[in-house]
């Protein structure tokens, strides 16, 4: 018996969990942490995909960004004491039949599918090959990237600070 | 059984229906950019499987490195429009931030 379906199913079922209570959960600040099993369980994933660089973004970026980014915006926006009565959802019922026949469906389709099969799989690093695609292939995008970001930066100062009239 | 491609879509499927629930059923500002996060992932696990399963080399890999980025910026973004709404209505209840309507 191999070990590393095992594994596979482990981290599948962490990252569904995960995203399950961020989807149902009453209390934000559970929902909120509840990320940080997904975000881990999709690294996890991208590892057994052999994109070892992707792996190491995600837990850099959405890990120590968006998440810490994501928990500062909850305790910044909720009185502590009444932080269940804020996480509302509204029509549950219609929205799960809804979502739950979309993913049947989604997986039915994949089940049908006959994919392509993969020639021949090789795990090696990606580090070096991704930089330089970066800088050849990819290099418009890469500059627009900063571009972005530096738009995003300035706007979210602009966006969050208080407004002083003289 | 092997693990295959339609494993990791059936992951990508799961997460991507949960982050639409979330995004279709919240009613806090902050919960909806946590089910876009979710969205967002799906879509990124979708991609590097494909790659890995369909060519092997790394296309699908810069192109999840590409939504992360967008991702980054998203949420700052988005977080900070919360944060301004808060501060104008007291509350990040989407449902509460409909003056424009009046």
């Amino acid at each position: 018996m191999q070990l590393s379906p095992v594994i596979f199913y482990l981290i599948a079922a962490l990252t569904v969990g995960s995203a399950a209570m961020v989807a149902f959960s009453r209390n934000i600040v559970y929902s909120a942490f509840s990320l940080l099993g997904t975000f881990g369980g999709v690294a996890g994933i991208y590892v057994f995909l052999g994109a070892d660089f992707v792996a190491g973004v995600q837990v850099l970026i959405y890990v120590g960004g968006i998440l810490v980014l994501i928990l500062f915006a909850v305790m910044l926006t909720h009185r502590i004491a009444d932080v269940q009565i804020t996480n509302r959802s509204v029509g549950r019922i219609p929205a799960l039949v809804v979502i739950g026949i979309f993913i049947f469906l989604l997986i039915q389709s994949i089940r049908e599918t006959p994919w392509a099969k993969a020639k021949e799989i090789v795990y090696a690093p990606t580090t070096t090959i991704i930089g330089e695609w970066f800088l050849e292939r990819y290099l418009l995008p890469f500059e627009l990237a900063s571009v972005v970001l530096l738009a995003a930066l300035i706007g979210a100062v602009v966006l969050a600070r208080k407004e002083t009239r003289e | 059984m092997a693990i295959g491609l339609a494993h990791y879509l059936v992951v990508g499927a799961v997460l991507f229906g949960l982050g639409l629930f979330t995004v279709l059923t919240r009613r806090n500002a902050i919960s909806i950019l946590m089910g876009v996060e979710l969205i967002l992932n799906s879509a990124n696990i979708n991609y590097v499987a494909f790659s890995h399963y369909s060519t092997g080399n790394v296309d699908g890999q810069i192109y999840a490195i590409f939504v992360i980025m967008l991702a980054a910026a998203e949420a700052a973004i988005g977080l900070a429009i919360v944060l301004a709404i808060f501060q104008i209505f007291h509350t990040i209840d989407v449902e509460a931030a409909e003056t424009l309507k009046d």
